[in-house]
């Protein structure tokens, strides 16, 4: 993987046209308008892309024919909501490759209107074992990781907490997050209980909305029309679906694997990083994945939260679009980290611009911890 | 009954590798699959050991005791088909024999001061319909 670093580059992403609630617009509409967005952030046309990189209901190859492309490669790696993170690496491999010349990553999802939203999957370990007793939703199935972390390091309700309120710091910033009123522990810890351990402020928002990321080779990311962000690292790995399966319950393998993957393909270091992003869809979640990438000690990952690391002017600024808490959370959230990362290294934030950011981390998980990817983000090569 | 009668879903779809354990707990018996090659015993039941990759698949019958895993307590419904009064607690059980399952913790207030994790528990046979039984737990020793 060595020698693939710092061989492409992110040179285009954005949102869709609007995100939020959405019940105007479709789940196929909100690719298009991400892509085109994108597309024209790169000062690219649509016409360029040969590489199409999607998860979730649509094929890359549905996309394709609405954009009126041709993709001479496709990857629909449907992983959960870090599919994205890992198909900037997969991008990558394939743009060296010379499989494509320009490759887009892209997300749409009415996961809050459902518009233009069909379910199907194999769902008969689920139906067998886990509905009858009354699971649903990821919140009955991310608290089991989350009680138990409680029991195993003496977590408290009061440090979950802490992320909510750090990561709403920042969308006050955002204007694009949804909500931006501050919040205290205490309004988190007085929020409708939903499912313990976790209240209605411990849980990602539910929206509709679509983003994609485009990339090209480091040759040819020198003449487009910003400032290109160089994949110098990246990483995946895959470890359960149920999460009775997971090995320790309280550490992810899955992420150990893939940041272990993309820090040695990077030649990084964890204290390099000016600027991490970690898939929010629950408190838990960023302080588990610290401690699983190794930035923390087992039971420590709420740490960065509490000490005030992780918020506007501290030291190690995490989740500074707002996250999936506070900022958007679609389903599959696992673009929005990489469209962030991307315009804090090109200076493009305003008032939550990170100063002097020049290394980023973006962390994502699919479904419960299941499935990992990591992306090393740099300004230069 | 018909299923919209019922406190909660169905299991479905009933898969073919899961036939033993469903039968067996209709017989108020939790059934194991365990590799005849090496001895590990795992669930949810598959035609492969996943850590032999022996396809020579036995089952046994679990001593139905265990401890409490992990737990979480459910304050709204979020399954219309799951009827069951909220709050309810929903259990992750470690069985003796080694495997994790998805479960009910019954027998005790659902309250996070009372539940513990590793707390001992034992199953209770739970019948929706005359082919399926639940295996649901309940605090070791009986519970209230």
């Amino acid at each position: 993987m060595r020698e693939l670093s710092n061989t492409a580059c992110i040179v285009g992403v954005d949102e869709s046209d609007e995100i939020g609630i959405l019940p105007h617009t479709s789940q196929l509409s909100l690719h298009l308008q991400a892509i085109t967005n994108a597309v024209r952030d790169a000062g690219l046309k649509v016409k360029d892309v040969d590489g199409i990189f999607t998860a979730g209901q649509h094929s890359p190859s549905l996309l394709g024919e609405a954009l009126g492309v041709t993709p001479r490669y496709v990857d629909g790696t449907t992983v959960g909501g870090c599919s994205f993170i890992m198909m900037v690496g997969h991008a990558v491999a394939a743009l060296h490759h010379g499989l494509c010349d320009v490759a887009v990553v892209s997300h749409g999802e009415s996961g809050r209107s459902g518009v233009g939203v069909t379910r199907s999957r194999d769902t008969s370990l689920s139906g067998q074992f886990e509905i009858p007793y009354g699971f649903a939703g990821a919140p009955t199935y991310f608290g089991m990781i989350t009680t138990r972390h409680m029991h195993e390091f003496g977590t408290t309700l009061e440090q979950w907490a802490q992320v909510a309120v750090s990561t709403r710091k920042w969308a006050a910033l955002n204007p694009k997050a949804r909500n931006r009123d501050p919040i205290t522990v205490q309004d988190v810890l007085n929020s409708r209980p939903v499912c313990y351990p976790f209240n209605l402020l411990n849980i990602c928002l539910v929206t509709d909305a679509g983003g994609a990321v485009v990339l090209t080779r480091a040759d040819r990311a020198r003449d487009c029309a910003k400032k290109p962000v160089y994949v110098r690292g990246a990483g995946e790995a895959t470890e359960h679906v149920m999460v009775t399966q997971m090995r320790d319950l309280t550490f992810s393998e899955a992420t150990r694997l893939s940041g272990e993957k993309a820090f040695t393909m990077a030649g990084v270091d964890r204290k390099d990083f000016n600027h991490i992003m970690l898939y929010d869809a629950f408190t838990s979640g960023p302080p588990i994945m610290l401690e699983s990438l190794g930035f923390a000690k087992r039971g420590e990952g709420v740490h960065f939260f509490e000490e005030g690391r992780s918020t506007p002017g501290g030291s190690l600024p995490i989740n500074t679009n707002g996250g999936g808490l506070s900022y958007t959370h679609t389903g599959m959230y696992g673009i929005f980290p990489i469209i962030e990362s991307t315009r804090q290294l090109r200076g493009e934030c305003g008032a939550r611009q990170v100063p002097n950011c020049r290394l980023s981390l973006v962390n994502g998980m699919g479904g419960m911890l299941s499935a990992a990817g990591t992306l090393v983000l740099a300004t230069e090569r | 009954m018909s299923p919209a009668e019922l406190e909660r879903p169905l299991p479905q779809p009933i898969t073919p590798e899961a036939k033993p354990y469903w039968d067996g707990l209709r017989e108020g018996k939790l059934m194991l699959p365990k590799c005849q090659d090496c001895g590990h015993c795992f669930f949810y039941p598959r035609i492969l050991c996943p850590r032999c990759s022996s396809r020579r698949i036995g089952w046994i019958q679990s001593s139905g005791r265990g401890r409490l895993f992990s737990f979480e307590i459910s304050h709204q419904p979020l399954n219309k088909a799951f009827k069951v009064k909220p709050p309810y607690v929903l259990a992750m059980v470690e069985l003796e024999e080694g495997p994790r399952l998805m479960s009910n913790l019954v027998g005790i207030a659902p309250d996070p001061k009372q539940i513990t994790c590793d707390m001992p528990v034992e199953v209770v046979y739970e019948k929706l319909t005359d082919e399926v039984t639940l295996p649901l737990f309940r605090p070791a020793g009986g519970g209230r």
